[in-house]
């Protein structure tokens, strides 16, 4: 009983942390259709900003502050991946839409930019963040089932995050242009509606939810340049598997492989377990080509 | 004033169109015929800015919007209805609507009641999706998500193409109301000579890629179609 409990948080908190990097990706790639491989570097970016802020509190403020340190690191986090996605966006990306293979080496090459620019300012070896003090010890729910505050916390600021985008993708009517533009980009613009702004925007937010989610992994360890690259694999498998374009499927995409990949790794290993993973996902993705929750409408006429 | 001189548009290396000049006034309804491939929504396009022009010049009220966006030249007052409707499918038909206010000059969040009104059965279905509604009714949205920014000059392709007859007379009644109000302008591409003859004020004639006749109504002759429109 108490195994199953575990294995099963075990697994929804790592479904929790590939919804994290993969909603991002949801809209850079979902949405917008750019393959972005420099989206693992923006969460190395939210990583580092969570790392700076955490300095500066170190640095500037009393001690008796500090643990409040993380609260702001979240905000900060984000801001700082949205504004060097909307810089990339507006230098790079905007040249290269509706040519995914061209993007494709594009951003990679970016992705190594980052990658190095992080190496020259902080160092090649990882970094520590210390997560505050009241995200250490755990919520005891019977005995031998301990839940990890840290692991709880991300699962709640994935849920936040994403009631978050859902209110600005379904609610708002900056969301309203946003899924306007990506459905029918020409018709969108003979309304009035800004392409060119919509696009920045929607990069840019992709961009600072990637941040948030570096953000959440310095509580899982330490952090360094290469950081990014462990999770774009993942990251692009949770959307294609979730089926491009839709939101429902890229939670269910993370909560699917974060279970079904905790289950293997406990009745094997990690090794084979992830293998197992992988191939489930390659046998589902021959039956159903469009993921698991594909755009169904009776489209035009 | 909508005007378009000397207008040259196609696409990659082929020109459709070649020397193309109109103009439609204020509280027209002036009606563009012609053969198939003769470059009508070609020109309907061009004049949206959704392809560039080659040469020549697309202006409005003395404002040259030759090199402007298509958002621009939908929040200075045109208005556009493309053929095949182009509604946002996966979007509620509300939503639809709602979209047709961001060139609206009024910061309004409100639907004005003249975009509605005369598609009574739209508010019954605003809630369903945009891409569920069957052609005729997408045409009707598509109708007032292009009232809804009150437009100066309202560009029509082929509004009646594969709709059922009674949907027709509705079109034709509402492009009669907006031609009664007298402030809107109607450009209006159809094929059903019928149709336009019922509604038109002023008639060219494109073949070519260039305009072959133009004239009003008593002067469209069964000569006249003779000669340009019947295959």
């Amino acid at each position: 009983m108490e195994i199953t409990i575990i294995q099963l948080f075990n697994g929804l908190s790592m479904g929790s942390i590939l919804l994290l990097i993969a909603l991002g990706l949801a809209v850079t790639f979902g949405l917008m259709n750019v393959i972005n491989m420099a989206h693992g570097e923006l969460i190395m970016i939210g990583a580092y900003a969570t790392y700076i802020t955490q300095n500066l509190f170190n640095d500037y403020l009393p001690a008796s502050l500090f643990n409040w340190y993380f609260v702001l690191s979240i905000p900060v986090s984000f801001m700082v991946a949205f504004l060097i996605g909307w810089l990339l966006e507006v230098s790079l990306i905007r040249f290269l839409y509706g040519r995914p293979l061209d993007s494709l080496l594009a951003t990679w090459g970016i992705a190594l930019m980052l990658q190095q620019l992080a190496r020259t300012i902080f160092g090649a070896p990882n970094v520590a963040v210390k997560s505050p003090t009241w995200l250490d010890g755990g919520f005891r729910l019977m005995d031998g089932v301990v839940l990890p505050y840290k692991r709880l916390f991300i699962i709640l600021l994935v849920i936040v995050t994403l009631v978050a985008m859902f209110l600005y993708i379904y609610r708002s009517h900056a969301g309203r242009r946003m899924r306007a533009v990506m459905q029918n980009r020409d018709m969108a613009a003979c309304l009035g509606i800004s392409t060119r702004r919509v696009d920045s925007m929607t990069f840019a937010i992709g961009s600072g939810v990637a941040g948030i989610a570096g953000c959440a992994l310095t509580l899982m360890g330490p952090i360094g340049p290469s950081l990014g690259t462990y999770y774009i694999v993942d990251a692009f498998m949770v959307v294609v598997l979730g089926g491009v374009g839709k939101l429902v499927g890229t939670i269910v995409g993370a909560v699917g492989i974060g279970v079904t990949g905790t289950m293997f790794e406990y009745w094997t290993n990690a090794s084979l377990g992830k293998v197992l993973v992988f191939l489930c996902i390659v046998a589902f993705l021959q039956w159903k080509p469009k993921g698991l929750v594909a755009m169904k409408t009776r489209s035009l006429d | 004033m909508l005007a378009v001189q000397q207008l040259e548009a196609g696409y990659g290396e082929s020109v459709i169109l070649r020397d193309v000049s109109l103009r439609v006034k204020k509280g027209q309804v002036v009606c563009l015929l012609g053969r198939n491939g003769v470059g009508k929504t070609t020109l309907m396009k061009s004049i949206m800015g959704l392809l560039k022009a080659r040469k020549g010049v697309v202006s409005y009220n003395e404002a040259n919007l030759t090199k402007a966006a298509p958002g621009v030249r939908a929040k200075s007052g045109i208005g556009y209805v493309p053929q095949g409707r182009e509604i946002f499918a996966q979007l509620t038909v509300y939503e639809n609507v709602l979209l047709g206010l961001e060139a609206s000059k009024e910061k309004t969040r409100e639907i004005p009641a003249s975009a509605i009104e005369k598609f009574p059965v739209l508010p019954t279905m605003y809630e369903r999706r945009g891409g569920d509604l069957s052609g005729g009714q997408q045409q009707q949205l598509a109708f007032a998500r292009a009232l809804a920014s009150k437009p100066e000059v309202l560009l029509l392709d082929e509004p009646c193409e594969g709709i059922q007859p009674s949907i027709v007379e509705d079109i034709r009644d509402v492009i009669r109301s907006i031609k009664a109000e007298g402030t809107t302008a109607v450009l209006l591409v159809e094929q059903s000579l019928e149709f336009v003859q019922s509604v038109g004020d002023y008639f060219y004639i494109l073949e070519k890629g260039a305009i072959a006749w133009e004239g009003g109504l008593e002067q469209l002759s069964d000569e006249v179609i003779r000669t340009y429109l019947t295959v």
